[in-house]
């Protein structure tokens, strides 16, 4: 081999090495493990699509799916659009921006933890400032994260409070958006709101496209918060899933799956079967994409 | 001019001023709950500004689970991972940006990939890795992995290191100097501001992290934070003074961070955001 490639490889090696430990060999060893019976102290032991068909009939596991479908599918597109009007909003060239955008971004350091925390007490149907505030307008307020119906819609108000990344990234991107584009529309006698759908849309829509997907596998992934708000309520015990399972998230459940029952087995189907669902979810985003995205040569 | 231009603005103000209330004020409704006695966080009507501050609820934390301990802990887990981000990512970096050979076209692409790779579906095998080495239960697989470099910050620094011109690059190898050298005394130098970017955010991941020690700490003298928080909320999910105080005390080493290295913060956020 060339010098030069020795070298290359050399450089590259850290990320070679935890490709192949940590991301390589994971992937075929949990495709194998999903055909296995396997808990922590047995070693596998191969039984066909055993696992899969046990999920098909597994209630908790459609659960699961369905919640965090939902989640992802309501806070996905109110996360985006919200960060997307805020820097609208910072891009007026505005005195003190960066002092707003400071302080838009403070929540966003706040750790997941400490969110979840906080906002389980602003939410306390009792105490809580958000139903206190009701009060005074003479609202009697729900229970929020205690009512099945409205937990995970709690998740999703919880998520906007924190989502000052897209928000500065798409503030970024609309201020490299050219400003010769909207002078020379001007001349053409084109007002604010075509200017917004013909030339700053189009030209920020490959960002909006990445942060589209990057919030769907993370959404997908959606466990912290839920884990947190299901470890305080009174029915506090391994493997719960909040009032009537509404948070029981679909990475949630695979944790309980692997290690309160040590399914391993079980658990890695589920992680193939996510793995799949993720693959096809940013496949068609993809697919779509080429529908509203616009690639701007440089 | 000048009163035109504020009578124009001033709307938009007033909407972001307000934007701003609401962004903050969960904020500084945890830190007045903080310094409430626990009766006064349970009598109606609620007060907003503490009757008396119950600055003891700070001192409780440190009693009631090992705070200072679990804070070290995790300050620990959270340096050796900046240690390895900051080894692993730069190096990878400059071998698919700067060096020519056949195999760089290759890595960015995987590299990427990996970035969108749900971490529960490499969560069982690697667990199972690590228990076989017999390191579960202790601090090495959270740290491990950090030393061969995150996608995220090696997707990062590739950005800044485009914009690295090649011809110094060429001028010095001419020169003669090795590419250990070059990447030493020059790169490195060069990539100060993306480097303190790889670190803050190293950091702020690492010190928030529930689910990586949630899979392998299991003594509770180990804890982390967020493992001591959520072992704490179990047990007293109804003094929220103690548990606001605590929050408190966990998020503040990140604003202190914050806003001495909020520039490298935003140009960090945007370089992963922005540039494809």
């Amino acid at each position: 081999m060339k010098k030069k490639t020795w070298i290359g490889l050399a450089f590259a090696s850290p990320w070679l090495l935890g490709f192949l430990a940590f991301t390589l060999y994971p992937l075929l060893a949990s495709f194998y493990y999903s055909f296995t019976s396997f808990n922590i102290f047995q070693s596998p032991e191969f039984i066909g699509f055993a696992n899969y068909t046990e999920l098909m009939g597994d209630d908790l596991f459609w659960k699961s799916v369905k919640n965090t479908l939902y989640l992802t599918a309501v806070s996905t597109p109110i996360n985006l659009f919200f960060s997307l009007l805020i820097a609208l909003l910072l891009n007026t060239k505005i005195r003190g921006l960066s002092i707003y955008r400071t302080v838009y971004y403070i929540p966003t350091i706040v750790p997941l933890a400490a969110t979840s925390l906080l906002w389980m007490w602003i939410l306390n149907p009792q105490y809580g400032l958000l139903n206190d505030m009701l009060r005074m307008v003479g609202i009697s307020g729900p229970n929020w994260l205690a009512d099945p119906g409205l937990s995970k819609f709690s998740l999703v108000l919880m998520g906007l409070w924190a989502s000052g990344n897209v928000m500065i990234i798409f503030l970024a991107s609309l201020q490299e958006v050219p400003q010769s584009l909207y002078e020379s529309s001007q001349i053409d006698g084109a007002n604010k709101w075509r200017q917004f759908w013909s030339i700053t849309i189009p030209t920020i829509s490959p960002i909006i496209l990445f942060q589209l997907i990057m919030q769907v596998i993370n959404n997908l992934q959606y466990f912290t918060q839920a884990y947190f708000v299901v470890s305080s309520s009174a029915l506090n015990m391994p493997g719960s899933g909040g009032p009537e399972n509404s948070l029981l998230m679909y990475a949630m459940y695979l944790y309980h799956n692997a290690f309160i029952y040590f399914k391993m087995g079980k658990a890695s189907a589920m992680a193939w079967i996510l793995f799949i669902i993720a693959g096809i979810i940013t496949w068609l985003i993809f697919r779509s994409s080429k529908k509203w995205v616009t690639y701007g040569g440089e | 001019m000048r009163s035109i231009k504020l009578r124009k603005s001033l709307p938009v103000h007033t909407l972001l001023v307000l934007v701003g209330i609401a962004f903050l004020a969960p904020f500084a409704w945890m830190l007045l709950t903080s310094l409430k006695s626990l009766e006064e966080i349970s009598t109606f009507p609620l007060t907003i500004w503490p009757e008396v501050f119950h600055w003891s609820n700070y001192k409780d934390v440190f009693d009631i689970i090992p705070f200072a301990r679990y804070f070290l802990n995790t300050l620990l887990v959270t340096l050796a991972s900046v240690v390895g981000q900051l080894f692993a990512a730069p190096l990878v970096a400059y071998s698919i940006t700067k060096i020519e050979w056949s195999g760089r076209k290759w890595i960015f692409p995987i590299v990427i990939a990996t970035m969108l790779l749900p971490f529960q579906v490499t969560m069982i095998p690697i667990y199972m890795i690590f228990k076989d080495m017999g390191l579960t239960g202790s601090y090495w697989p959270l740290i491990i992995p950090t030393f061969t470099g995150a996608p995220l910050y090696i997707f990062l620094l590739r950005q800044f290191f485009m914009s690295i011109p090649d011809a110094i690059i060429q001028a010095a190898r001419i020169d003669g100097a090795s590419e250990s050298r070059i990447y030493v005394t020059m790169i490195l130098p060069l990539c100060r501001p993306a480097l303190a970017a790889v670190a803050i955010f190293t950091f702020l991941y690492t010190w928030s992290d529930f689910m990586g020690p949630l899979l392998y700490l299991n003594k509770a003298d180990m804890y982390t934070l967020t493992l001591g928080l959520q072992a704490f909320l179990a047990e007293h999910y109804t003094e929220w003074g103690l548990l606001m105080a605590a929050s408190a005390l966990f998020t503040l080493p990140l604003i202190i961070m914050f806003f001495f290295a909020q520039k490298q913060f935003i140009e960090g956020i945007t370089l992963t955001g922005i540039k494809g």
